[in-house]
């Protein structure tokens, strides 16, 4: 592993079944994420990151166990040799939810690397407010959209 | 609201930030390298991290004997989605109703 990992942790007053619908289910997601989201998110299948029509990340499910863990390949099928891997940690701690984000195996130079590194904090910070208080929130106001055509 | 105390007293020390800007050019880094070239101690970077950590702006994961330290970005987020998105509006729609009077105003 040459480019290190990137690991963001969460804690969130709520489920780990609710942050599992948050991740997976495409109505739940749509709601922080803006996009759409698909796959049956079982071992073996392909999943689906859709902008405007357009697929900006997509892979396989490497591990799926409901609702604690959820591994997937993350490749932007504009740069196929940048794939990657995503791994979602899911744990009960006290009376809220840990979630661990660890996003490595990158290449080297890739450029994935830096694009997320800027979209996850945003990502998980309103998966957070939304899971918390119930209000959805446009997580890329004022930033340029999370993929698409870039100028 | 208590966790949030602690990310911005986290943030308020300029060696604590520092250290934020350096994992942010690179990513995953042991107490040795981020003590190098550093005006500080060994042992007050490793009281800043230990704030960091607790503040659950850095976190570490533990490799061999060594623990390796992550930049978490997401409390950050937090901030500026709690506190200045909301501030920025206001001076948007401030603006938009100053274009709209001003437009008015040459009709």
């Amino acid at each position: 592993m040459s480019t290190p990992d990137f690991i963001y942790t969460i804690y969130i007053r709520t489920t780990p079944e609710k942050v599992w619908a948050a991740i997976t289910n495409p109505e739940f997601r749509r709601q922080y994420w803006v996009d759409d989201i698909s796959s049956d998110w079982k071992k073996g299948s392909e999943w689906q990151h859709k902008s405007h029509d357009q697929i900006c990340t997509a892979g396989k499910v490497l591990e799926s166990l409901p609702p604690t863990l959820l591994v997937i390949t993350w490749v932007d099928p504009s740069l196929p040799d940048d794939g990657s891997r995503v791994t979602f940690e899911i744990k009960a701690f006290e009376d809220m939810v840990r979630l661990n984000v660890v996003h490595g195996d990158f290449k080297p130079g890739s450029i994935m690397a830096k694009k997320i590194s800027e979209g996850w904090p945003r990502v998980l910070s309103s998966l957070k407010t939304l899971l918390e208080s119930g209000r959805a929130l446009n997580t890329w106001a004022g930033f340029e959209p999370s993929c698409g055509p870039r100028s | 609201v208590q966790r949030e105390d602690k990310v911005f007293k986290a943030l308020a020390d300029a060696s604590r930030r520092r250290i934020l800007d350096r994992l942010r050019e690179k990513n995953g880094q042991t107490l040795g390298e981020l003590c190098e070239d550093q005006d500080m101690t060994r042992q007050a970077v490793t009281k800043h991290l230990a704030l960091l950590e607790e503040a659950g702006l850095v976190v570490a994961v533990r490799k061999g004997r060594e623990k390796i330290h992550y930049l978490n970005a997401v409390p950050i987020s937090q901030i500026y989605m709690r506190w200045i998105r909301k501030f920025e509006r206001r001076r948007m729609e401030a603006l938009h109703n100053l274009k709209q009077a001003l437009e008015e105003d040459k009709k």
